[in-house]
């Protein structure tokens, strides 16, 4: 491995995955550098789900290693990968329906609590005393994300481009030091996209590193340090997003072979 | 305001062998209390982590049949020449035991289950609940089969030469009952508000996101098991050193449905849903056969009822009084904002 590696916060190496007979990623190697945008981007099933799947812990990669922070993480479960500060949201839009917006965060806040099985029995003092505590960080959570006014309303009742702010919401509340995205503002406004921008900027201002999923090249040039394009299960560019955008291989992917040689 | 109307209801519960003349409805409050306790264990697997347990029975069972056999003491020949016998112990011993025990049942199939889940885990308890009654009905060395396990001993607490408190009498295992059911209800309350409880309604609503946000899945439904097991199995214990008899009837499908019952009509996923379920289809076939008649027609009249409770509210009993309390409340506040706005505005043009 190259010294440039042994800093990084995530190192993905080799890694492939079969569905089958299909490959959805195959010999994908990259890292994400600490406090960085990272985005991965490409057509629909160039593998970039896939790969999001593999780093949390939802599937078994076929071949290769993803060290976090040195360890490896692939093998672990996806409680154990989000115990280590990885944390994911989900492309279809994933919250506790049946809960309360501040429920929601609430039941995110698992990993900042201390309370084991025997203590809560038993009923002792400080985990009253903790549950204090952890409903004033799911308001403080809240209000970062600006969905302070919901919290008493039943997460089925928000609007969609709420729900979304609500999955990052109880992401956050998860502590994460990894916040993998995927596709978060699909399906938003303009105006909501906007908005969604700048929460980022504000997550990344906390220190936390971001890998990014994302079709939105608005969003994905605006807020990226580093992007990285996949076609067909592998790597076809990497680079700044000018760089990507200039990128020949880049073009003919999203806009085929024809396209490409219509302008030379 | 809340607490006082709890208290109110406390001392209620505790004053009526006081003033109930009726030693046969005592029984039947005493029974219905024991089956409370068993429903609000199965309501924390069915109700918060989501999973029907449908041989809860068995945890039931395990617990009178312990608690009896401790108590009693025994003598069983496991292998040739190999003998393994137990004097007879305190009834409180046999109690915790036949509690752990089913707590240890618990965990074991919650472990074997983990990777299980829904219809899966329905069958998984149906078959543990029925091999649990085949080998309750022919390892008659052990439990005596079908000729049951009688002259069970009573609870006695202290010691003879000074204090003593014996559950022989109804108005004492009433109260003992009560107690273990306020114990329970604290207990799974405890459970419920904490990152437990959050952790099992996490993975209810939503096993991925839960997993994402770091809750170990089976860990959570593993402690669910456990605790709804040792609950009802401690329900189990009372049971038989109230009625001092145990036959392999106790394992009996139709009580795990009678729990089921109670659960669901309350009101599953919440705390009071079991208590009032229970109540009211632990009281309901008493007060039909009180009725004078034909008990085809009250096995009847209890059917349609149940149909009718989960026709019109699905969601239990509990939750849709809940739903028409919030309703009626916001209705009276939007009404007395109306009344205070007409006499500022007749103040005003005063």
């Amino acid at each position: 491995m190259s010294g440039e590696t042994a800093g990084a916060e995530l190192v993905v190496d080799g890694l492939a995955i079969r569905f089958g007979g299909l490959t959805a990623v195959e010999g994908m190697c990259f890292e994400v550098r600490p406090g960085e945008v990272l985005s991965l981007i490409g057509p629909n099933g160039a593998g970039k789900t896939s790969a999001f799947n593999a780093i949390t812990g939802y599937i078994a990669p076929d071949a290769g290693t993803i060290l976090y922070r040195g360890a490896r993480i692939d093998g672990l479960r996806p409680s154990q990968i989000a115990h280590r500060g990885v944390v994911r949201t989900f492309q279809k839009t994933s919250v506790f329906m049946g809960q309360t917006v501040v429920d929601n965060v609430l039941l995110g806040l698992h990993l900042a609590s201390r309370q084991t099985p025997l203590a809560i029995l038993l009923g002792l003092r400080w985990v009253a005393r903790e549950e204090r505590a952890l409903a004033e960080e799911a308001r403080s959570i809240l209000a970062f994300v600006d969905l302070e006014a919901r919290a008493p309303d039943l997460a089925s009742a928000l609007p969609y481009g709420e729900l979304r702010l609500l999955e990052v919401a109880i992401a956050l509340a998860a502590k994460p030091r990894l916040l993998l995205l995927d596709e978060p503002v699909s399906g938003m406004n303009p105006a909501e996209t906007e908005s969604f921008m700048r929460l980022l900027a504000r997550i990344r201002a906390l220190g936390i590193t971001i890998l990014l999923v994302e079709h939105d090249m608005r969003m994905v040039m605006g807020v990226s340090d580093r992007v990285i394009c996949l076609n067909h299960g592998r790597i076809i560019a990497g680079g700044t997003p000018a760089e990507i955008q200039t990128d020949p291989e880049v073009i003919r992917a999203y806009l085929g072979e024809r396209y490409v040689r219509a302008q030379g | 305001m809340k607490r006082a109307l709890t208290i109110a209801w406390l001392l209620l519960l505790v004053s009526v062998p006081l003033w109930l003349t009726s030693l046969y409805v005592l029984h039947v409050l005493v029974m219905t209390g024991i089956f409370i306790v068993a429903a609000m264990s199965l309501n924390l697997l069915l109700g918060y982590t989501g999973q029907l347990s449908l041989g809860h029975v068995a945890f039931f069972g395990i617990g009178a049949y312990t608690s009896s056999l401790v108590s009693l003491g025994f003598s069983v020949h496991l292998l040739p020449g190999w003998e393994v016998s137990l004097d007879p112990q305190p009834v409180w011993l046999g109690m915790l035991c036949g509690t752990a025990l089913a707590g240890l049942c618990g965990w074991a199939i919650g472990r074997i289950s983990f990777k299980v889940r829904g219809a899966y885990f329905v069958i998984v308890t149906v078959s543990f609940a029925e091999v649990t009654r085949l080998v309750a009905l022919n390892w008659v060395e052990l439990t005596q089969g079908p000729m049951a396990l009688n002259n069970i001993p009573y609870l006695r607490l202290g010691t003879p030469d000074l204090v003593e408190v014996s559950f022989l009498r109804k108005p004492a295992n009433y109260w003992l009952v009560l107690a273990v059911a306020v114990v329970s209800y604290i207990l799974i309350r405890r459970l419920v508000q904490s990152r437990a409880g959050r952790a099992m309604i996490a993975l209810r609503e939503n096993e991925p996101l839960a997993a994402s946000i770091g809750v170990d899945v089976t860990r959570y439904l593993v402690l669910a098991t456990i605790v709804s097991a040792a609950m009802a199995g401690a329900a189990g214990t009372l049971y038989a050193h109230y009625v001092r008899i145990v036959d392999p009837d106790v394992f009996l499908f139709i009580y795990t449905v009678t729990m089921v019952i109670m659960v669901v009509t309350g009101g599953k996923g919440t705390l009071a849903g079991p208590v009032v379920g229970g109540f009211i289809f632990g009281l309901l076939p008493e007060a039909l056969r009180s009725l004078q008649i034909g008990p085809e027609i009250q096995w009847v009249i209890y059917g349609v009822l149940m149909v009718l409770v989960l026709y019109f509210l699905p969601q239990g009993i509990v939750p849709a009084l809940r739903d028409w309390w919030k309703r009626r409340q916001a209705v009276s506040q939007r009404a007395t904002m109306a009344s205070a706005a007409p006499r500022t505005s007749m103040e005003a043009a005063r």
